[in-house]
């Protein structure tokens, strides 16, 4: 395994991908030139083409739009957007078109496109570029969403997204791009992940938690500390939502008899109620506590950081939320 | 062009436009009759433009459709019997039942879709002809939309990249004055569309669009212009509607006095009255188109609706 950012394995994916597949190609804004506003497409450019690596003008419905098309004539096309909120401009193309193609024409056509796009908060971007618009995306039939919480789950997943025949909805996490994760194959040598199968993080006995994308590492860091206390977590990163790996939660809640699922979404109407709905019929008698949530709380993304980190869940928070739920009444 | 020529082509024009107008008769008459479900947006009226512009397409070309959009399937010899039944919803239909009038796709005509979003396939269209220029085939993509869908946002972003980018696509404006009840001009400034075409730095033209020969000539150009890696055309095609929005509408904000100065333009009777059919091949023509459309008809009334199982597949590919 190897050390490397997420966004450089975003890049050796698409890197790899590329190299495999001459009808795969790159389109967004600043994606050429400058190698992506987070530098995911960094030397794309140089080594496929202009039309392969294509800077678009700031036209989010136009190149989803672009996509679906070239899609449907035979291209896997890759379609960044600068940021999550964007896609509300291109909202038509990606679930009026996208999402509906193959069904409407009764299979004739397939739509074989990746939308990438960074979501989250923690940046002091405020409310149009923080964020985390998956559940919308989710409660549209006839897309996948897929939020990739490490390097090596987002190089696997992306391969994988890229080779689907359906359109991927991608959510890469914004304050993770910078971060090494030392669990990248070597160049050339992973596995595409499949989707709808969630991963073992770790093993424990007294909770399951069930997160995504950085909630996933934040309760990582969680789950560590709390061991000390004696507190044993299983951590379960989901992957992707559509398709939802239900069994895996259903397995281990039978094991443990609690769950907490822990999203960046907003708390309401959000996938963690969905999740629980979902698995409840088969952990009702497992149960040895109610199913609990956290999320980001139901207001906009405020600006300062000292508004905005308070509503997102975080290493602190979740940990307090475990021990609660672990042990009611607060006894060590 | 030489009169045999033309006389050739009056009869291939002919055949599409009287098999167009059928079929959308017929729809009509099938709503009539409470066997259509939902509505449908006929053609009728505007049958010049989808027969002279799919006449200058080659099989390898591909077409971005409207919610208007049963006379370019027709125009590009899609099964009548698979349309009719989708337009009844049956199982036999081009995507069994699922699409219906609004979005009925047949990809082996390169009807990349029908479109139910007004100005929803012109982005897919300029995507389309992206794909073409990366596949490196020679493929042109024709983009069919309305006067209103010239107002919507991807209008503007589809226009601008496939100009900026030189992609094998030609835009056709079936300007019939109307969004559902919306006179262009009480909504736009510049009625005249193809004016946009100088803003993107690509040819604009406006013709008349009940003239299947002056449709098939321009767009003729501008699909060979693409070909040759030009870039695009807008190509504005003034028709208009016979009946109202859709089967459902009555039509009553129109001018009587405009839709009677329209009906005396009607595209079939022009060219009828060319002088280049006889009138033993007009009625060969016609005889033969109306047992094509009873036979469509009565294989899509008769068809069965898909299992209700079938709702659940199709929702992704394999």
């Amino acid at each position: 395994m190897r050390e490397i950012m997420y966004r450089e394995a975003i890049q050796e994916a698409l890197d790899e991908e590329m190299a495999r597949d001459g009808t795969i190609f790159v389109i967004g804004e600043d994606v050429g030139v400058i190698g992506g506003n987070f530098k995911c497409t960094v030397g794309l450019l140089e080594k496929y083409g202009d039309l392969r690596c294509k800077d678009s003008p700031i036209s989010e419905a136009g190149i989803v739009g672009l996509g679906v098309g070239a899609a449907i004539a035979g291209c896997r096309p890759v379609v960044e957007l600068m940021f999550a909120d964007f896609l509300t401009v291109a909202m038509d193309q990606i679930c009026n078109q996208a999402a509906k193609i193959s069904y409407m024409s009764g299979g004739q056509a397939c739509v074989p496109l990746v939308v990438r796009m960074p979501l989250g908060g923690g940046r002091s971007s405020a409310a149009q570029h923080s964020q985390s618009p998956h559940a919308w995306m989710a409660h549209c039939p006839g897309l996948k969403v897929v939020l990739p919480a490490t390097a090596g789950e987002a190089k696997g997943l992306l391969k994988t997204a890229i080779r689907d025949n359906n359109p991927v909805i991608f959510f890469e996490h914004k304050m993770l791009y910078t971060v090494k994760f030392n669990d990248v194959p070597d160049k050339d040598e992973g596995a595409p992940i499949p989707f709808g199968k969630a991963r073992m993080v770790r093993e424990g006995g007294d909770i399951t938690v069930a997160a995504l994308s950085m909630m996933v590492n934040k309760a990582e860091k969680a789950a560590a500390s709390l061991e000390a206390e004696g507190i044993s977590v299983e951590l379960i990163d989901l992957r992707t939502i559509v398709p939802l790996d239900t069994n895996s939660i259903i397995h281990s809640v039978k094991k443990t008899g609690r769950l907490l699922i822990v999203d960046e979404g907003h708390t309401g109407f959000g996938i963690s109620g969905e999740i629980a709905l979902r698995i409840m019929p088969e952990v009702f008698y497992d149960l040895d506590a109610p199913i609990e949530r956290l999320g980001t709380a139901d207001v906009p993304m405020p600006f300062s950081p000292a508004l905005e980190f308070p509503l997102i869940p975080d290493e602190k928070s979740i940990a307090a939320k475990i021990r609660e739920m672990v042990r009611p009444g607060g006894t060590a | 062009m030489r009169l045999d020529e033309n006389r050739d082509l009056a009869g291939k024009f002919y055949t599409v436009m009287y098999r167009t107008r059928r079929f959308e008769e017929e729809v009509f008459e099938f709503y009539k009759r409470g066997l259509m479900p939902g509505l449908a947006h006929l053609y009728l009226g505007q049958e010049a433009v989808a027969a002279g512009a799919c006449g200058a397409l080659k099989d390898s070309d591909y077409i971005a459709s409207t919610h208007r959009g049963h006379g370019h399937l027709v125009a590009s010899g899609a099964d009548l019997k698979r349309m009719m039944a989708e337009i009844l919803g049956k199982g036999t239909g081009y995507s069994k039942g699922k699409g219906g009038s609004m979005h009925i796709m047949a990809l082996d005509k390169g009807i990349l879709g029908a479109n139910g979003i007004v100005g929803g396939g012109i982005p897919i269209a300029v995507g389309a002809a992206y794909a073409s220029r990366l596949l490196q085939n020679e493929s042109v993509t024709l983009s069919f939309f309305g006067d209103s869908a010239a107002n919507e946002g991807v209008f503007h972003e589809s226009l601008n990249m496939a100009a900026a980018w030189d992609l094998p696509v030609v835009f056709v404006i079936e300007n019939n004055l109307y969004g559902i009840s919306v006179d262009i001009r009480k909504v736009t400034k510049e009625p005249r569309l193809s004016k946009r075409a100088e803003g993107y730095g690509i040819p604009g033209s406006t013709i008349d669009g009940n003239d299947v020969f002056a449709v098939y000539k321009e767009v003729g150009l501008a699909v060979a212009r693409a070909r040759e890696g030009k870039g695009p055309s807008l190509v504005e095609c003034l028709t208009y509607r016979h009946q109202g929005h859709h089967v459902g509408d009555p039509g009553v904000y129109r001018p009587e006095s405009e839709v009677a100065e329209w009906k005396a333009r009607d595209p079939l009777d022009r060219l009828e009255k060319a002088g280049l059919l006889t009138a033993l091949k007009i009625k060969t023509i016609r005889d033969s188109v109306d047992e094509e459309i009873a036979a469509a008809c009565s294989f899509a009334e008769k068809s069965a609706y898909a299992d209700a199982a079938e709702a659940y597949t199709d929702v992704f590919a394999d």
